[in-house]
């Protein structure tokens, strides 16, 4: 690990226990839900990550329990290092606080995260989807959604086939 | 006014004034077919009379799955669905994609492969620039800038065109290195454009840069200040004009950038014409770094040898059997990743394009994210848009430099 993570990492550790991974020289820090917040506030304000470079989720479904794993990428301009902080969210009501307070980038990007994975921000100022029509049933990234080839729905049968559609509703 | 009557105002009550309630301001939409939204992007304006109150952006209409589908396919196969992203930097996106893959399954890419890839995203990196040029004029109505970009970027196409048999839409880039060497007339080709171009950049700037007309539309429009930009997670151009010297190709090189002298063009201004004049001084960078690459060019393989992850090349798959397999295997199967996962990321003409790659130990992507630059770069629009006369938005929107493409991915 690079040196100058060393201690944000240990100090990140010490307040909020978290825990840690590396793989090719990448840092991925877990973070309680209810401590996420308090930890980018932390690491933008005492060490210098500006920039929330990304934000995104991944879905593990069905082999993993907690389903979701929100993931935030930071880049710190002054010191050059970036460090991925990752949430590890449930499958029935998937809630993180928002970091929009945090970072303004996360407005947009918590809202593609509601948008594909139904993950629900608390406290989020425009819970709007941002991809998908707003009348959308489902969220197209989660593993349970289907990818195609099946049956077109038409006026016609428009009921049949929402019967059948199991996956992710709200 | 029936019509205006059935508008839902409700679920974008929260984003606009009081008083677009009482009717003292009007709502109105631009686009999502408007000529100067570069794409299929819907503004909702709030306005009083002609100043903009508050602009609300509405994305998604060219949103093709890119992300989910990527996961259906190999990574190999995968590839081709990269270049539809931003299709003003096919090159650029193959790189991101393939620094992913590489950086997941740890291989190595040889010299000549990486100076090549160099030159190619840089040429592309100058033709995405060209287009921003010619759309910024074309919006601002100096009509004439726009025929002067597109005769030069065709230049850089036809180049592509001669490595990869594609003028957009290349995937040349692959993982590992290349799809094959570049054809003799490569060097002769780029010695060329790097001859004309100078004289060319001189021409666009003899009619634009000191142009008062073109001045009175830019200077001091749609202020987008240092802490707003990180704020937003604004990267690129746009970020170099508001002062902040942020460049991945200097900060975390990749691809031997390290070995290249060239500048990183930083304005202190932010305004629309701020980021004009970055974009104008990476014409000459970029060029720089390409005439360095191409002078020391080494020699050797373009692809690596590693045959787990490499197929071999048509000429040994007739007399090898070894090769046979390969080819077959990664063709049909794939290559396994670990179970984990990388963000790898690139400078493109528009920012941070980064790759969230996830492999879960089978053949193909558990999930790709692609953290791409117009989409953070979009969401700063209502903060330096407020105030402004609508027909300066589209001066903003266009110096900002968004691929609705690369947005809705």
């Amino acid at each position: 690990m690079d040196k100058k993570l060393e201690k944000i990492v240990q100090d990140l550790q010490m307040k909020f226990s978290t825990s840690l991974e590396e793989f090719r020289d990448e840092v991925h820090v877990f973070v309680k839900a209810e401590n996420i917040v308090d930890a980018l506030t932390l690491l933008r304000d005492k060490y210098d990550f500006e920039l929330l470079s990304a934000l995104t989720a991944s879905d593990y479904f069905p082999q993993q329990t907690p389903r979701f794993h929100v993931v935030y990428q930071l880049s710190s301009l002054a010191r050059n290092i970036t460090v991925q902080l990752r949430v590890a969210v449930n499958g029935d009501q998937p809630k993180v606080p928002t970091a929009t307070r945090v970072y303004e980038v996360a407005n947009w990007r918590e809202r593609e995260l509601l948008d594909m994975f139904g993950i629900e921000f608390e406290g989020h100022p425009d819970p709007r989807r941002i991809l998908m029509p707003i009348d959308h049933e489902g969220h197209p990234l989660r593993k349970d959604y289907p990818l195609g080839y099946e049956e077109p729905q038409f006026t016609f049968n428009y009921d049949d086939i929402d019967l059948k559609k199991i996956y992710a509703k709200e | 006014m029936a019509q205006i009557e059935e508008v839902n105002v409700d679920q974008f009550r929260h984003l606009i004034s009081e008083r677009a309630l009482t009717g003292e301001t009007m709502l109105l939409n631009m686009g999502p077919q408007h000529p100067s939204t570069h794409g299929v992007l819907r503004m909702l304006l709030e306005l009083d009379g002609e100043t903009i109150v508050n602009a609300i952006a509405d994305i998604g209409y060219l949103h093709t799955g890119i992300e989910k589908n990527m996961e259906a396919k190999t990574f190999l196969k995968a590839e081709v669905m990269t270049d539809r992203l931003d299709y003003m930097n096919p090159v650029g996106n193959n790189l991101a994609y393939c620094m992913a893959v590489e950086k997941l399954v740890g291989l190595d890419v040889p010299e000549r492969a990486q100076a090549i890839r160099v030159i190619l995203t840089e040429l592309q990196r100058i033709a995405s620039h060209l287009v921003f040029l010619g759309a910024f004029g074309l919006d601002l109505a100096a009509m004439s800038v726009f025929l002067y970009c597109f005769r030069e970027r065709e230049m850089i196409l036809d180049i592509l065109e001669l490595c990869s048999g594609q003028r957009m839409m290349t995937t040349y880039i692959r993982p590992g290195g290349l799809w094959r060497d570049v054809p003799v007339e490569f060097e002769a080709a780029v010695r060329d454009f790097i001859k004309i171009f100078p004289k060319r950049v001189d021409e666009y700037e003899a009619l634009l840069t000191k142009n008062p007309i073109f001045l009175d539309r830019l200077v001091g429009i749609g202020v987008l200040d240092a802490a707003t930009a990180l704020q937003h997670g604004v990267t690129g151009p746009t970020l170099r004009a508001s002062g902040v010297n942020w460049d991945l190709r200097k900060a975390r090189p990749y691809c031997g950038y390290e070995q290249y002298d060239f500048n990183v063009p930083i304005r202190t201004e932010g305004d629309t014409f701020a980021r004009y004049i970055v974009h104008i001084d990476e014409f000459r960078e970029s060029l720089k770094i390409v005439e360095q690459a191409l002078n020391k060019l080494p020699k050797g393989p373009v692809q690596s040898e590693n045959r787990k992850f490499v197929p071999p090349p048509r000429s040994e798959i007739g007399v090898s059997m070894e090769a046979l397999i390969h080819h077959f295997k990664l063709w049909t199967e794939g290559f396994p990743a670990p179970k984990a996962s990388v963000y790898s990321a690139v400078e493109s003409p528009r920012g941070e394009l980064g790759v969230y790659l996830e492999g879960d130990g089978g053949p193909k992507p558990h999930r790709v994210h692609w953290r791409t630059p117009s989409f953070d770069n979009l969401s700063v629009i209502n903060k330096i848009t407020q105030g402004h006369l609508v027909a300066d938005l589209v001066a903003i929107l266009a110096s900002i430099d968004i691929v609705l493409g690369d947005i809705d991915r």
